[in-house]
C-alpha cells in the first residue's frame, strides 16, 4: 500500500460506515480494478484464504472453537461475515508463495543456460487481515525486503497488494496478540479498515488507494451510534482474549538458557511435524528443489517453504548439526522469540496462536516459555572445555 | 506500523552464471582443486572476491553447494575451488571433471581481515598465525597469498596444518614457495607410518610451542573442525593472545547463501551473510553450545 498522509486522507480522519449489502460491491469494485480478492472461504472444515468473487463466498454465519491441537468450525446463527479466528492460512502463502520456481536452466551448446523467469506480479487485495496479520506481513517485509538482498518474488507481490483490515470482534482461546502488542486492533498499515456491526461495517480510511476505493461504495459518515458499536464489539475482543506471554527480558531469557531441561520435557512430546512453521505467518524458512524434466534438459530451481523442524535442515557434510528433536524445538522457540530480535530489532512472534491450535500435540509456547522462566536454569557459566586429550606423542626431527 | 517503502530494485540473488571447468588438480584422496572459468567474458571481468569468501557452484538437476574460494584475490580471472567430495553436488563435481558446465552466484560472505594484519611503521609488524585443519586451508590460502603480496608489511608469518594423515596435507605442494616467502609453515598429522618424519599429534600443540614476542598483537585465523577451532581459541588464550584478535570461518548448511533461507543459523548469525568468516568473540558464546 503507499501510504501518503495527504489532505484527502487526513480529512478522511472520520470514520465511514457502509451497509452489510457493500461488502459484495467492494468485492466487485477491487475486481474491476484487477485485483485478485483473497479472502475467508469455509474449505474442508475450515477458515482459509482463497479468492473470493463476491460476499456469498466469505464464512458467514460461521465461527470456530480453538484450543491447544484443536480447531473446529462452528455455525453461530448470525449474518457475521468475519466472526471467526485466524484459521492455519496466512497471507504469508501469496507474498511468499509455498513453491515457486526461481529459475531455470537449458542445456545449450556452451553448457548450460540459467534464466531467472520473467512473470507477470499477481496483483492480491487482501481482505479480511487481522491486527496481527498486519503485524505478521511487517515483519516479513523486514525479512525480505530490508536486509541486504531482497526477495524480488515477495518484493513485487508486497508492492502491489492491497490490505483491507477487519478488526477483531472476538478472540479464540489460543490468541495472545495483547502479550506481543499486535492487536487485537489495527491502527495503521492498511488500505481500509472494518468492523462488522450488527447493521453494516465502520470503515476506516488508512491510504489514498484506500479513500479512492471508499469513494466507489455507497457510504456515509459513521454516526455516534456506529461507533460506539464498533468501539464496544472491539473491546468484546480484547475481554476475550486469556492467554498471555510474559515477554519482559523474554531474549536473555532465552538465550541463557539453552541448555535448559524443558527443552528435553517438550522434545518428548514434539513430533518435529513442521505443523507450527508452516502455519506460523512470519516463518520464512525455504528450500529449493532441482525439478528436472525426463531428458534432463530443462531443470527448474523450485523454492518451497521448509522448516527448521525437518531433519535435513541443518545438514551439512559431517551429518545434520541439530540432529535430535530438541535441538529443533529450541531453535524454532529461540529464534521466534529471542535471535529475531538481533536479526530483524523485533520478535518474531506476533500472538496468533496458530502454531498452539495446529501443534497435533496441544504444545503451546506461552507455556513452555512460562516454565523456563519458573525454573530458570541459567547457563551464562557455560562448561569450560577440557585440555585436549591426545597431544604430541613423539618428539619431531624436522618440521614436514 | 509504517506504510511498506518499495526499495529500489536489485539484481536478482538467483541470477546465475555460466562458467566451465577448466582444469582439475588432485590435491589429497577426495579433494581435488577446480580452475573454473566464466563463459561470458564481461562477467569474468567483472568478477572480484575477498580471500575467505565463498561461491554457489551450481550441478543442474543436482543443486549447489556453498564452495571457498582456494586462489587468489589478487588474479580473480583465475578462479580455483579447492572442493572435498562429501555429498551429491561435490561427487558430480568430481565426476564430471575437466570441461563440465556449472552455474556460480557469488562471492558471497565476510572475509577475512587482510588489511588488519599490514602496517606501515616497521617496528610495528603484527604477527599473523594461520591455523587450519584439513580442508580448512581452503579459505585459508587466499589470505597466505594475501600476505605473501605485501609480506614486508607483515612480521612473522605462520601457518599450521593439521591432518589426518600425511597424504591428507592439502597443499603440501606449496608448503616450499611459502616458506621461500619467509612464512612457517608447519604441519602435524594424527596418525602416520614410519616414513614420516614430521609431527604427530593435534594442532594446538604446535600453537604452543610457537614462542610468540608479542602475542597481544598477534592475529590469529583459523579454518576447520570446529571441535578444532574450539582448542585452537583455547590454546591461543593462554598463549596471551586476545580473543579480540581471533577468527574463525565457521560452516552450516548454506541454501539460498544470501540470508532468506534460514539453513544457515547459528544463534542470531546467519552464517552465510553474517559470516562465514566472524571475529571469535561474535560467535564464542554460539560455538560452546552443542547443536545450536
Amino acid at each position: 500500500m503507499s501510504l501518503v498522509n495527504s489532505e484527502a486522507v487526513t480529512r478522511f480522519a472520520e470514520l465511514a460506515f457502509i451497509r452489510k449489502e457493500e461488502l459484495s460491491q467492494l468485492i466487485q469494485v477491487l475486481r474491476d480494478q484487477g485485483y485478485c480478492v483473497v479472502g475467508p472461504r469455509v474449505d474442508q472444515g475450515a477458515i482459509v484464504y482463497a479468492e473470493v468473487e463476491t460476499a456469498e463466498d466469505l464464512p458467514r454465519g460461521w465461527s470456530d472453537q480453538q484450543q491447544p491441537g484443536q480447531y473446529r468450525i462452528t455455525s453461530n446463527n448470525t449474518d457475521s461475515y468475519f466472526a471467526y479466528n485466524l484459521g492455519p492460512h496466512s497471507w504469508k502463502q501469496f507474498l511468499f508463495p509455498s513453491q515457486h520456481t526461481l529459475a531455470t536452466t537449458d542445456r545449450c551448446e556452451a553448457g548450460w543456460q540459467m534464466t531467472v523467469p520473467e512473470e507477470v506480479t499477481p496483483k492480491y487485495a487482501f481482505l479480511g487481515v487481522r491486527a496481527c496479520e498486519l503485524k505478521a506481513i511487517a515483519i516479513q517485509d523486514r525479512v525480505f525486503t530490508e536486509g541486504p538482498f531482497v526477495d524480488p518474488v515477495y518484493l513485487e507481490r508486497r508492492a502491489a497488494a492491497l490490505l483491507i483490515a477487519v478488526q477483531c470482534t472476538q478472540a479464540a482461546s489460543t490468541c495472545f496478540c495483547t502479550s506481543m502488542n499486535t492487536g487485537p486492533q489495527s491502527t495503521s498499515g492498511f488500505d481500509l479498515a472494518l468492523t462488522e456491526i450488527e447493521d453494516g461495517f465502520e470503515v476506516e480510511v488508512g491510504s489514498e488507494a484506500g479513500l479512492a476505493i471508499l469513494g466507489k461504495l455507497a457510504y456515509q459518515s459513521a454516526t455516534e451510534r456506529h461507533s460506539q458499536r464498533a468501539m464496544a464489539l472491539r473491546q468484546r475482543a480484547v475481554a476475550q482474549i486469556e492467554r498471555h506471554m510474559d515477554t519482559a527480558g523474554l531474549r536473555d531469557l532465552l538465550m541463557n538458557n539453552l541448555e535448559h531441561p524443558r527443552w528435553d520435557r517438550v522434545a518428548e512430546r514434539c513430533l518435529s511435524c513442521t505443523n507450527c512453521t508452516m502455519v506460523c505467518p512470519t516463518c520464512f524458512c525455504s528450500t529449493v528443489n532441482e525439478v528436472t524434466d525426463l531428458q534432463g534438459d530443462h531443470v527448474e530451481r523450485q523454492r518451497v517453504w521448509d522448516s527448521c523442524f525437518n531433519p535435513d535442515f541443518s545438514y551439512i557434510a559431517g551429518g545434520p548439526v541439530r540432529n535430535n528433536t530438541r535441538s529443533r524445538y529450541r531453535q524454532w522457540l529461540t529464534h521466534k522469540l529471542a535471535s529475531w530480535h538481533d536479526q530483524f530489532d523485533s520478535s518474531g512472534c506476533v500472538g496468533c496462536g496458530r502454531c498452539i491450535a495446529w501443534c497435533p500435540v496441544g504444545i503451546d509456547l506461552t507455556e513452555e516459555v512460562a516454565r523456563i522462566r519458573s525454573e530458570p536454569n541459567d547457563q551464562r557459566t557455560l562448561p569450560v572445555l577440557q585440555p585436549a586429550a591426545v597431544m604430541t606423542c613423539r618428539v619431531p626431527r624436522s618440521n614436514s | 506500523m509504517r506504510a511498506f517503502a518499495k526499495p529500489a530494485p536489485q539484481p536478482s540473488p538467483w541470477l546465475t552464471h555460466s562458467v566451465r571447468i577448466r582444469s582439475v588438480l588432485k590435491e589429497t584422496p577426495g579433494v581435488a582443486t577446480y580452475d573454473i572459468e566464466f563463459v561470458d567474458n564481461e562477467a569474468a571481468q567483472a568478477y572480484q572476491f575477498k580471500p575467505g569468501q565463498f561461491n554457489m557452484l551450481y550441478v543442474p538437476g543436482v543443486g549447489e553447494a556453498a564452495i571457498s574460494i582456494s586462489s587468489s584475490a589478487h588474479s580473480p580471472q583465475v578462479l580455483r575451488h579447492t572442493i572435498r567430495e562429501a555429498g551429491g553436488v561435490t561427487r558430480t563435481i568430481a565426476e564430471g571433471g575437466r570441461g563440465m558446465s556449472l552455474g556460480l552466484r557469488g562471492p558471497f560472505g565476510t572475509s577475512w581481515p587482510l588489511e588488519s594484519c599490514f602496517s606501515v611503521d616497521p617496528l610495528a609488524k603484527k604477527e599473523v598465525i594461520i591455523v587450519a585443519g584439513g580442508i580448512g586451508l581452503a579459505p585459508l590460502r587466499p589470505i597466505i597469498y594475501g600476505l605473501c603480496q605485501r609480506r614486508a608489511q607483515v612480521g612473522r608469518v605462520v601457518v599450521l596444518v593439521g591432518a589426518r594423515t600425511p597424504i591428507d596435507l592439502l597443499f603440501s605442494h606449496e608448503y616450499e614457495q611459502w616458506r621461500e616467502q619467509g612464512i612457517e609453515v608447519q604441519a602435524t598429522v594424527d596418525r602416520a607410518n614410519g616414513d614420516w618424519l614430521g609431527n604427530i599429534g593435534v594442532v594446538t600443540s604446535l600453537l604452543n610451542r610457537l614462542n610468540l614476542k608479542r602475542p597481544e598483537e598477534c592475529l590469529l585465523m583459523t579454518c576447520g573442525p570446529e571441535v578444532m577451532m574450539r582448542y585452537v581459541v583455547q590454546t591461543a588464550k593462554s598463549c596471551r593472545i586476545p580473543l579480540t584478535n581471533i577468527w574463525v570461518s565457521l560452516e552450516r548448511n548454506m541454501n539460498c547463501a544470501v540470508g532468506l533461507c534460514g539453513h544457515c543459523q547459528l544463534g542470531p548469525e546467519f552464517l552465510c551473510k553474517d559470516g562465514p568468516v566472524f571475529p571469535y568473540p561474535r560467535v564464542a558464546n554460539w560455538m560452546k553450545v552443542q547443536a545450536l
